[in-house]
This record gives C-alpha cells, sequence and structure tokens, in this order.
C-alpha cells in the first residue's frame, strides 16, 4: 500500500512574471508564464532561481543572502512587495495557484524584477542618516544607555529593502514625498540620545513638502516591512514629538489639534469645525474652497451639522482628557 | 442577534444616508440594537496621532460600556472597526497597560476586563447572519450589475489586530457580498488602498489624485458602482469625487459610491428614499433604475 503521509519529493510552481528589457523590448512590458517543479519547501525565490537556471536565463533578479538579511530580493507577489527568500510559495499558494511576481512599485525598473536604488537612497539621503553629535568624547567612544539603544531596535532592524517605498500608497500619487523608510530612519536618529541635531531635523520633516504630514496613515509600510520596522508607527512618532517641540505652522497640525479638542469638548468630532480649522481661519483661498463642497452637500441634505452633535455623557469625555493630561 | 451599536461620527453627520439605510436593514434582518449613545468618538487615528494613551482610554470605555451591556460591539464605519480593534488588540495583550488604562474610567465606574468584540456590519452579515440567510431576505437578483469593492485601510490592516487568521472570510468580505446578491466583482488594485480622505485637509492635490485614480479606474473597468463599508472613504470618494475627475482626469464624475447597507437595501427591494440614495454627490439615478428592472428572486 502506497505511504500516503510520505511529503512529495516535487511541488509544481505556476508563475507569472512581468518582464521588460529595455534594450529590445523599446519600453515595452509583457508578462511570461513558467511552471517549474521544486521542493514543497520552496521559497518563491527559490522557483525563480530554478526559472533562471533551467527554462530562461534571459531573467533578470537580484539576489543574494537568501535568508532575509541583504534585502537584496524585494519584489511583489500578488500584488505587494515581499522578500522573496522569506516568503514560502506554500504559503501564498498553498492549493498551487499561479503566483503574479512583478518588480517592486514606486521605484526606476532597469529590467525585469530589477529596480534601481536610486530613489530609494535619494529618499534615505534627504534625511541626512548619521549620528551628528554636538562633542567629541574625551576618550573612548559616544556612550549610550542600554534602553535607549533598545528603544531605536525597530528602526534600526530596516534592512533598506526598498518594500515600504515599493508599496506606499502616497509615492504612487507623488514622487516628492520622502517615504516610509526615510521617515523611519529620521526617528532612528531623533530619538538618539547621542544626536544633538533632534530639534532641527523635526523641523525640517515638519515643514518641508514631502515630510512627515504627508503620510495618508494607511499601513501598507506596516503590512509589507519583512523587519518589523513599522515605518507608519514611526511617523506618528515623529508627528507626536515634532507638535511637543512646538512646530505648530502646519495644516497636519490644526488637523490633529482640532481633532483632539473636538473630543474633548463634544465627546464627538465636529466635522465642519475641522474642515475650517484644518484650512486656517484666516486662510481664504483655503475657506473659499471648501465652500463649494459644502453647498453641494447642503444642497443633498448630507452637510454635518453647523453646531456639533454632543454624546450624551460628553462632560464624563471632559473628565477623562482632564484625568490624563493632569497625570502628563 | 443583539448588539451595541455604535454608528461612529459620521453616520451621525456628513453621511447621515449611511444611519438610515443601516437602522433599515437592521430591521428587516431581525437584528437588534441598543445605540451607545454616551460613547465617545474612536478617535480616528488622528487624535492618537497626539496622545495615544487618550484615544485607547476613549475607546476601552466604549468596550467597557458594551461589556456591561454583555453585547458585541457593531460598527458602520471600517475607520472605527480599526482603531477599536487596535486599541482592544493593545490592551488585551498588555494587563498592566489595560489596569492603568482602567484606573481613569474609575470614577465613571466603569472596568473593562477585555471580552468586547468589535463587528462591522459588514462581517456581521457574513459571520453571524451568514449569506445564506442573507439572501432568503433579497427579493431582487441584481445581476449584470458589475461593483468594484473599496475597503477602506483600516478594514484590511494590520491583520492581527483585525484577526484575519481566525477570520478568514473578512479578506474578501465585500466580493463575497457582491456576489450574494447577484452582482458581478469589479475587481481592481486600488481596493485595499487609501482614498485619500486623511490627507484632504493637509495635501489636497495628492487626496484628490487617489480619487480621480480609484474612481476612474473603477469605471474604464466597467464598474456601476463602488461598495465601500467606510464613510469616510465615502465622503472623499463621492463627495470629491466632480472636483477630482476635473481636476486630474478632465472627465466627469460618473461612479456611484454606495455603502454596504445601500447595497443590501436594494437586493431587499427598499427603496431609493429609504436608502438614502438621493442624497449622494455622485448621481445614483441610472444605478437604481437598473436595480429596479433587475429580475426579481425566485
Amino acid at each position: 500500500m502506497a505511504d500516503t503521509t510520505a511529503t512529495p519529493a516535487t511541488m509544481k510552481v505556476k508563475l507569472k512574471i512581468k518582464r521588460f528589457d529595455p534594450a529590445d523590448s523599446g519600453g515595452k512590458t509583457w508578462w511570461q508564464e513558467y511552471e517549474v517543479d521544486v521542493h514543497p519547501d520552496s521559497t518563491v525565490l527559490d522557483s525563480l532561481i530554478e526559472v533562471r537556471e533551467q527554462e530562461d536565463g534571459t531573467l533578470a533578479m537580484r539576489c543574494a543572502c537568501r535568508a532575509s538579511i541583504c534585502g537584496s530580493c524585494g519584489m511583489k507577489v500578488n500584488g505587494s512587495a515581499k522578500l522573496v527568500c522569506k516568503t514560502r510559495v506554500i504559503d501564498v499558494a498553498p492549493n498551487g495557484e499561479q503566483l503574479i511576481v512583478e518588480p517592486m512599485g514606486n521605484q526606476h525598473v532597469v529590467r525585469d524584477l530589477v529596480v534601481s536604488l536610486d530613489t530609494f537612497f535619494n529618499q534615505i539621503n534627504r534625511v541626512e542618516p548619521f549620528l551628528q553629535p554636538s562633542f567629541v568624547p574625551e576618550q573612548g567612544e559616544y556612550t549610550a544607555s542600554n534602553e535607549s539603544m533598545e528603544n531605536l531596535l525597530t528602526s534600526m532592524n530596516c534592512i533598506m529593502c526598498g518594500c515600504c517605498v515599493s508599496d506606499c500608497t502616497v509615492l504612487e500619487v507623488d514622487s516628492s514625498f520622502i517615504g516610509p523608510a526615510a521617515l523611519a530612519k529620521a526617528w532612528r536618529f531623533t530619538e538618539d540620545p547621542r544626536d544633538s541635531k533632534r530639534d532641527e531635523r523635526l523641523k525640517t520633516l515638519n515643514d518641508e513638502d514631502g515630510g512627515m504630514w504627508d503620510c495618508t496613515r494607511c499601513m501598507k509600510c506596516v503590512d509589507v516591512c519583512p523587519k518589523g520596522v513599522a515605518p507608519m508607527d514611526r511617523i506618528m512618532e515623529l508627528r507626536e514629538a515634532a507638535i511637543e517641540a512646538g512646530n505648530t505652522n502646519t495644516s497636519g497640525y490644526r488637523h490633529t489639534e482640532s481633532f483632539y479638542n473636538s473630543v474633548k469638548k463634544n465627546g464627538r468630532l465636529d466635522e465642519t469645525r475641522l474642515a475650517i480649522d484644518s484650512a486656517g481661519w484666516t486662510n481664504i483661498p483655503r475657506l473659499l474652497d471648501l465652500a463649494p463642497i459644502g453647498i453641494a452637500a447642503m444642497r443633498k441634505g448630507k452637510l454635518p451639522p453647523l453646531m456639533p452633535h454632543k454624546s450624551e455623557d460628553h462632560k464624563k469625555v471632559r473628565d477623562l482628557y482632564k484625568s490624563v493630561e493632569d497625570e502628563s | 442577534m443583539k448588539y451595541a451599536f455604535y454608528p461612529g461620527c459620521v453616520a451621525r453627520g456628513g453621511a447621515p444616508e449611511l444611519y438610515d439605510s443601516a437602522l433599515a436593514v437592521m430591521e428587516r434582518l431581525g437584528i437588534e440594537h441598543v445605540e451607545l449613545t454616551k460613547a465617545a468618538c474612536t478617535g480616528a487615528g488622528v487624535l492618537q496621532e497626539k496622545n495615544l494613551k487618550m484615544g485607547d482610554i476613549l475607546n476601552v470605555r466604549t468596550f467597557a460600556m458594551a461589556e456591561q451591556m454583555g453585547l458585541p460591539i457593531m460598527v458602520l464605519c471600517s475607520t472605527c472597526q480599526g482603531v477599536m480593534s487596535q486599541a482592544n488588540h493593545r490592551v488585551k495583550r498588555d494587563p498592566e497597560y489595560l489596569a492603568e488604562v482602567n484606573k481613569h474610567l474609575a470614577a465613571e465606574g466603569l472596568e473593562y476586563k477585555g471580552t468586547t468584540s468589535i463587528k462591522h456590519l459588514l462581517w456581521a452579515l457574513i459571520e453571524d447572519i451568514g449569506l445564506d440567510k442573507l439572501k432568503e431576505t433579497f427579493t431582487r437578483e441584481l445581476t449584470g450589475m458589475n461593483m468594484a469593492p473599496f475597503y477602506g485601510c483600516y478594514m484590511v490592516r494590520p491583520t492581527d489586530a483585525l484577526e484575519f487568521k481566525a477570520n478568514p472570510t473578512r479578506e474578501t468580505s465585500i466580493e463575497d457580498l457582491i456576489e450574494s446578491v447577484g452582482g458581478t466583482v469589479t475587481d481592481f488594485a486600488g481596493k485595499t488602498a487609501c482614498c485619500g480622505f486623511p490627507i484632504l485637509f493637509i495635501n489636497q492635490a495628492n487626496s484628490m489624485k487617489m480619487v480621480a485614480n480609484h474612481t476612474g479606474t473603477a469605471k474604464d473597468l466597467g464598474a456601476d458602482a463602488m461598495v465601500t463599508p467606510c464613510p469616510l472613504c465615502h465622503l472623499n470618494l463621492d463627495g470629491y469625487q466632480p472636483k477630482a475627475r476635473k481636476q486630474v482626469r478632465g472627465d466627469k464624475a460618473d461612479l456611484p459610491v454606495i455603502h454596504v447597507p445601500q447595497l443590501i437595501g436594494l437586493a431587499m427591494g427598499m427603496s431609493e428614499k429609504v436608502l438614502g440614495l438621493q442624497k449622494h454627490i455622485v448621481s445614483t439615478k441610472e444605478l437604481v433604475r437598473k436595480a429596479e428592472a433587475a429580475p426579481a428572486k425566485v
């Protein structure tokens, strides 16, 4: 009798790969399908290497360590960025489904699955990614407490694979955005007690176009980061730090502040007030810009009330705010 | 089925048709509810930028109210779902933090033990009612109607707080619902992307590009409407669609963006008025006409 518990020796993997050859295709991309037999424990990278070695030597891709340390093999699998060396086929195609493999997004494609890292490193360089202490220690090295270094571990885990940049929904519409990787890197220095440029760094990222306030909080970067850096969480901490350091000149700040105070006052969100506060009460062009939308909504009977609804126990919410604010 | 009902600020403000259509559909389904009128806003992730703990305290207060009633919470908003799920996730895995949060609630006589679950109407329809039972309430077969899903970020990420592993149907919930009413899914890559609403007042140019890309792409792929469980996505994708489409694509707003209970209501044979479809900025007339012409369900 056949042993039904034994693992089969090989597994079929079906791949549909986006191809691009700048020399031959006149700038056009095309899809090519492959089918390979690999060991059942294989990763997507193993399958791609099998394609290159056995089926099609022209397939271009980048990989090195094969152990999710070097950050070379970032690409899109079924529409979302992954390190393919860390992605087992069985997890993304449990029933032998075809895998769609594409180069990472928001970056220039050099050939097939290889993207240029220029965009990525231009973003990283914008945040001056190096320690800038204000003094030279008389002897020995710059020291820092264990706790302060442990706090930085999330961001220091970054292996610069570019997955977060690939799937960033803001970069999709605006290439001037500094991007999640660079902001997480900046946070690593604003939180380092040895760095002397904290205030300048926060001010720059607060003030500049494409800085910390342009993130939409969509969490794609948190979702795709293979190393747990959670860039968006770092961006939220940067915003909190920027506000604390007195940077109050942005729509982003006014938006957050208005939201916070609206709930404090009413227990609920005052949508009308939020729109006006964010625009700025003296910013006439921005306010005029809001008017047609408000009128269209009013005509349809869906303008939020001008005087906000309050939750029944809004005074208790105010007391709660007080108890939390007093504590800090 | 009985829930502690948390409609959220937008269903009670800028998208009143969501509240009305949800109540109509819930009544038809025999879903009982007690509205949490004393609960505060979730903070929508914005309040949390300034003070994460304050946000957690407000949400845990709401969880404690529902816990006292012995009911799960039902929400109508992807953002409410996500922000509440994240807060619940944080306090449930850290008893010390929960105790700290509970200290602030003691003055009101509230203490959260960690047993409240939070379910969007969309998930409740699939997980608690079941699609087969739901279909029994439909009077029309919306065949030939193409609909594009649009989830809203907070309904799909982060998957651990949203308990996707334990509830695998959550990943395809809108598609499953569209198919249940007899419609055809218009699949497109933007369905789990950002609608642009969070940066509407911060970087409107980027926000408009997102609105134009998503609605334009879905329309180009043949969609008659877009279906969303998030009223914030709705506000941007519907309310700002005329401006965005003109500014970014040079064309006209032509894709209605409907709420989950409106889709169900159309299949139940409810009228345009009851579902508040006349309140949309992008005209729903053609959509309503198609639904009314749809064959009766046998």
